[in-house]
């Protein structure tokens, strides 16, 4: 499990790497929120692209970022999911919520409208 | 109908454990020869299971967690984990999705991704006694996949 942080421009981006599961959220989550909070970030990316595995600890992962950013007046990006963790996403309904950027929520709407 | 193979473990609560009962899975279930799909649909299966016996089972202490593995030659694949731990009052709450007892970095999701990711979910517990979660998987058979 490795976790990269980028700060720039009031935007923390956290690259993840490994396998993200109970076990493994745990220290993720510290350490991101400690750079959010000690960056003062306006807006969190969370990229998923380096996940080889996650299980709904991943989703906890998210929804608690989620609230920490709006507590602090931010927002939540996620990038890089692919279509594994798309699954657990969709199942969690997170697919829902403003975290995704521009071109993947038109990809989704498209997708949604596909799927009914 | 008797597995043709099969494979159990104890192993204490410990988390760093999960990974280790999805490699264990993966790596006998490929006696089977599953889709990369479905090899994955048992990992994630078997971490929820195993989490949720590491965190509800024993939220205090370690305890043992029994992990088994049965393949059937119709390509039917049974995950069981079983806890001595402090068991579940009300299972059918439990199930219910986005219901936790694990605080709000948990997203009571176990159960749903358990239901999703196998074909058949059986979960029985004894308030104090412990709690077994039972999982079936098909898998589509391929030839001379036969261990």
């Amino acid at each position: 499990m490795k976790i990269d942080l980028k700060h720039e421009d009031g935007t923390l981006t956290a690259l993840l790497t490994g396998e993200l599961d109970h076990h493994t959220a745990g220290d993720m989550r510290e350490k991101i929120d400690a750079a959010a909070l000690s960056g003062r970030c306006r807006r969190l990316v969370l990229d998923f692209s380096g996940i080889s595995f996650m299980d709904s600890s991943g989703v906890g992962l998210i929804m608690g970022r989620y609230r920490l950013m709006q507590t602090m007046g931010g927002s939540l990006q996620i990038q890089g999911a692919g279509p594994r963790l798309e699954r657990m996403i969709r199942l969690a309904g997170l697919d829902k919520l403003p975290i995704w950027p521009e071109n993947e929520k038109n990809e989704r709407k498209n997708d949604h409208e596909t799927h009914q | 109908m008797k597995p043709i193979n099969e494979l159990r473990m104890t192993f204490p609560s410990r988390s760093a454990n999960e990974a280790f009962a999805r490699a264990a899975v993966a790596a006998f279930a490929a006696q089977l020869d599953p889709a990369v799909d479905e090899l994955a649909d048992l990992r994630t299966a078997v971490s929820e299971a195993v989490t949720n016996a590491i965190v509800h089972a024993y939220p205090d202490e370690l305890g043992p967690v029994t992990l088994t593995v049965q393949l059937y030659e119709n390509g039917r694949i049974t995950l069981r984990v079983r806890d001595k731990g402090r068991g579940i009052e009300n299972v059918e709450k439990a199930m219910e999705p986005l219901f936790t007892t694990g605080g709000e970095e948990r997203s009571g999701l176990g159960f749903s991704v358990m239901q999703s990711f196998t074909d058949r979910v059986r979960v029985r517990s004894t308030p104090g006694k412990g709690t077994t979660v039972t999982m079936d998987k098909y898998i589509a058979l391929r030839a001379k996949a036969r261990p």
